[in-house]
């Protein structure tokens, strides 16, 4: 054995005598620098074999299966690749994943370049670091939770509407009665147009006009509202606004019961026949109003909408149209750190004389930042930014915690989609496996691209 | 591959004809093997370890493992208990793929126990189980756990779904009473939003709470035997009758009628929408099944004097009721599993059961008096009286990609009806098509 080993290679008695120590190193070995192939397979193989079990099978398997029903058994040939295309529920996924890739990694990659140049300028940079990169180190899931509560509708509980809201709020007031209306059907004296409730019929002076309002939420029931005033009659045009709802049941519709009490501070108009303001007037605690030196005619009255303006409530974060961005925003939280220190190391490895030498020549700061700066960091930056495109390809926790059920499928994207085909209910795993493998076709060319990149580092 | 799953279904085949046999099996150590299921002996399981895997937690995981340590305490078999989370289908297919699925599930869905047969990932329930069955419940329970014929489940635990919950210092307050009829409700509704409450707190985010809402008025304006067509997709969503149902939802989902409009209802779910009612006070009336009763007790409320209910009203000539319930099955034929689900379709193991609170039983055997409160009782009562009248969850006989699934199915279609409906024709379309594609 040893005679063989040292003399001509012969690879298969190599195998079967395993890995032997050294001989490789002999002096008859003259065409060959380092170990024997015996010594490089012996090396390989646990890589080898562990690649090969995780990586390389359940690739082939997934295309193989890729090629069959959801039961495994008949062959659908490229069928399940067609209902990806072809599915509107897919295309919506394929919609989404194309909105993540074009927009989610620009913006980290920016946020990342913006902090560490700014950071570098301030005092304080490793502490600020450490705050900007802090998110890295909450697991994705957890950021998901954070991030639902954060985007919840209610301002009191939602942290984002909870700012606009107050934002909002401080350049405008909202009051009066939101969510009331006036009261429904034929035999109500008025009538809803446009958000305004308005007479049915022209009013005239001295007979009061009645205009009952229903639906008041209790916390919106003004403390000093006085029972209200049925006969509001004085000289003029008069009348009462109150709140035709007896607490209990049993009130009269559209006629001011004992119990109902009156709305006060609602702005009323009267209106003349080509729609022109006459007059306006203020309820008072009982809720009855007079228009003060107003010309004997018919008019209509109306309350403005201003007086039902529901208050501001922020957006509908977790809404259809915005569960995207919003998402979007949660990962750019979570990856703008990772983004910031790596671009802060390129930056540190800048020549600084280069920058010394701009300066000196009289380029301003913008000047060298996009001439100087930028063009020496852009290896780094296209490193962030290729590896925030993969993250985004696959993105998936942060969709499944942040989108509430019923915009789920708004908010779907590829991985997703592939695990929820696959195992969350729909059992398909052939079409399940079709998705992965669309996935790795997307990811592919990024990786290859990143992998030539530290290629050429290297040399 | 093939070859692999060749070997674990033909694997599994010889061990069901080996058990068949009463012959031991890997599972029960050979000296007690002569005695499998009836179990005549002292403990006959002893040293025996099974599986159960189902999806509760909390409270009702902590019931449950009270029935599992009765189990224990009469065979001597030791049960371990793994939770499911939510989503069982998602659990059990890796574990079946693996070939190492636990000895019991308890699925959610009688649609999965198809769906499972199909796979063969089911053992046929041996004859003992099934004459505990006969015994024990009604013909139509029977064919809920079973599959092309063959008896694979036990309907273990039953939750009424034809429930109006509502707080009752809201319908005082607005001067109403619980309606009999959907008219009377859309009164009501009327009534007490004008009284500046919204009536209604609709678990939108929820999808399986719209299917049971609209189950209830199908099934009660399109009759049992149009139900029992519906569910099996024997009719097309398109049908008149679909068309009929969703105009009576048409006129109780509006803006007015919904705590938080149409957006904030589809960002509810299903125990948030509780708490809106019996926590906050925002609203009057959620729609859903007897476990209210649990969630509006964690709000605070208490059950017969604050949180109320009424029976589902009459939509049209049926007074419907709606079960949904937990299906066991036996996913290794190992004599163990099989005297696990012998116990558990017994009139003792069931009583066990019904002494805990948050517990309906299906069996007809177990009388209504082993349950802890008055509420339950009464519930209990309806269920063993309306015998064969009674209609199980439609969604939940589907193929689960159709009535299972978040964001997929009925689920997303009656979603989409919820934020537009005025567009019934669409979406009977919508669920038409994609029952078309479920049950292909």
């Amino acid at each position: 054995m040893t005679e063989r080993l040292d003399g001509r290679q012969d690879p298969p008695a190599q195998a079967a005598g395993g890995p032997s120590p050294g001989p490789a190193a002999s002096p008859s070995e003259r065409r060959r620098l380092g170990p024997s192939p015996a010594v490089a397979i012996a090396f390989l193989l646990p890589a080898a074999l562990l690649l090969g079990v995780w990586v390389v099978y359940p690739i082939v398997y997934s295309i193989f299966r890729s090629l069959f029903d959801a039961a495994g058994t008949g062959f659908v040939g490229l069928g399940n690749y067609a209902t990806i295309f072809s599915d509107s529920g897919m295309l919506t996924t394929i919609r989404n994943n194309l909105i993540w890739v074009v927009v989610a990694p620009i913006m980290v990659t920016t946020l990342g370049l913006i902090f560490a140049v700014l950071t570098e300028r301030i005092r304080w940079s490793t502490a600020f670091k450490l705050i900007v990169f802090m998110p890295m180190a909450v697991s994705l899931m957890a950021a998901g939770v954070i991030f639902r509560l954060v985007y919840e509708e209610n301002p009191d509980r939602g942290v984002a509407n909870a700012i606009l809201t107050t934002v909002h709020d401080t350049f405008s007031t909202s009051q009066g009665y939101p969510e009331a209306r006036p009261r429904g059907g034929d035999e109500s004296p008025v009538a809803d147009q446009n958000g305004a409730v308005v007479t049915k019929q022209p009013a005239q002076a001295g007979r009061p006009v009645l205009i009952p309002i229903v639906g008041v939420r209790p916390e919106f029931m003004p403390d000093n509202a006085q029972p209200a005033r049925a006969d509001a009659a004085g000289d003029g045009l008069a009348g009462t606004v109150w709140f035709d709802f007896t607490p209990g049941g049993g009130g009269q519709n559209n006629v001011v019961d004992a119990a109902e009490r009156g709305l006060p501070g609602m702005t009323v108009e009267a209106l003349q026949a080509d729609g022109q303001v006459a007059a306006t007037a203020t309820t008072a605690e009982d809720g009855s109003f007079q228009f003060e030196g107003l010309p004997q005619g018919s008019y209509t009255v109306r309350l403005p909408q201003s007086n039902f303006e529901t208050s501001y409530g922020g957006l509908s974060w977790l809404g259809p149209t915005l569960i995207t961005p919003a998402i979007i925003g949660a990962f750019v939280w979570v990856w703008a750190g990772f983004a910031m220190v790596l671009i802060a190391a390129g930056l540190a490895a800048i020549p600084r004389d280069a920058l010394e030498a701009a300066r000196i020549d009289g380029a301003t700061e913008w000047q060298v930042f996009r001439r100087i700066t930028v063009p020496l960091l852009s290896p780094v930056l296209l490193v962030v930014f290729v590896t925030m495109i993969i993250n985004t390809l696959k993105v998936f926790d942060l969709v499944f915690i942040i989108a509430p059920a019923s915009v789920q499928p708004q908010a779907n994207v590829v991985a997703l989609e592939m695990w929820r085909v696959a195992f969350g209910g729909g059992n398909n795993q052939g079409l399940g496996s079709a998705l992965a493998i669309f996935l790795l076709l997307l990811v592919l060319p990024f990786m290859i691209m990143n992998i030539r990149r530290f290629r050429r580092g290297d040399s | 591959m093939r070859k692999g799953r060749a070997a674990v279904i033909l694997a599994g085949l010889a061990v069901a004809v080996a058990a068949c046999g009463n012959a031991p099996t890997t599972t029960a150590p050979s000296g007690e093997a002569s005695a499998p299921a009836a179990g005549g002996g002292d403990k006959p399981l002893q040293g025996v370890t099974l599986e159960v895997a189902a999806k509760w937690t909390g409270a009702e995981q902590k019931n449950f493992e009270q029935v599992l340590a009765a189990f224990t305490e009469k065979t001597g078999a030791k049960v371990t208990y793994a939770s499911t989370g939510e989503d069982t289908a998602a659990y059990l297919g890796p574990r079946i793929q693996g070939g190492s699925p636990p000895d019991v599930a308890i699925l959610p869905q009688p649609g999965l126990v198809q769906q499972y047969a199909d796979q063969q990932a089911l053992k046929p329930l041996s004859a003992d189980v099934v004459k505990e069955i006969d015994t024990n419940y009604t013909p139509y329970w029977k064919e809920l756990g079973s599959a092309d014929g063959q008896v694979y489940g036990v309907l273990i635990k039953a939750a009424h779904k034809s429930l109006v919950w509502y707080r009752s210092q809201a319908f005082e307050d607005a001067g109403v009473q619980p309606p009999a009829t959907w008219d009377e409700l859309v009164k009501a509704a009327q009534t007490v939003a004008d009284s500046g409450t919204p009536p209604f707190s609709l678990c939108g985010a929820s999808g399986w709470t719209l299917t049971d809402l609209f189950e209830n008025v199908y099934l009660s304006t399109a009759g049992p035997e149009n139900y029992d067509k519906l569910s099996k997709h024997e009719i097309p969503w398109t049908d008149p009758t679909v068309t009929t149902a969703l105009e009576k939802i048409q006129q109780i989902v509006k803006d007015d009628y919904l705590v938080g409009g149409t957006s904030g209802t589809m960002q509810t779910d299903f125990p948030t929408c509780v708490s809106k009612v019996y926590g906050t006070d925002d609203a009057a009336m959620v729609i859903e099944a007897d476990f209210v009763a649990v969630e509006a007790g964690v709000s605070g409320a208490k059950l017969g004097e604050e949180a109320k209910y009424f029976p589902f009203p009459n939509v049209g000539d049926t007074s419907p009721v709606v079960l949904g319930g937990d299906v066991a099955v036996a996913m290794k034929d190992s004599p163990g599993a099989m005297a696990l689900l012998q116990f558990l379709a017994s009139k003792e193991g069931g009583e066990v059961w019904a002494k805990l609170p948050g517990y309906l039983s299906p069996n007809k055997n177990v009388s209504p008096d082993n349950y802890p409160d008055e509420l339950t009782k009464q519930l209990g009562q309806t269920i063993v009286s309306a015998g064969d009248a009674v209609r199980y969850d439609m969604s939940d006989l589907a193929p689960s990609a159709f009535g299972g699934t978040d964001g997929k199915g009925s689920w997303k279609v009656l979603q989409d009806f919820v934020r537009n409906p005025s567009d019934i024709k669409g979406a009977q379309e919508a669920l038409e098509s994609e029952a078309a594609k479920a049950w292909k």
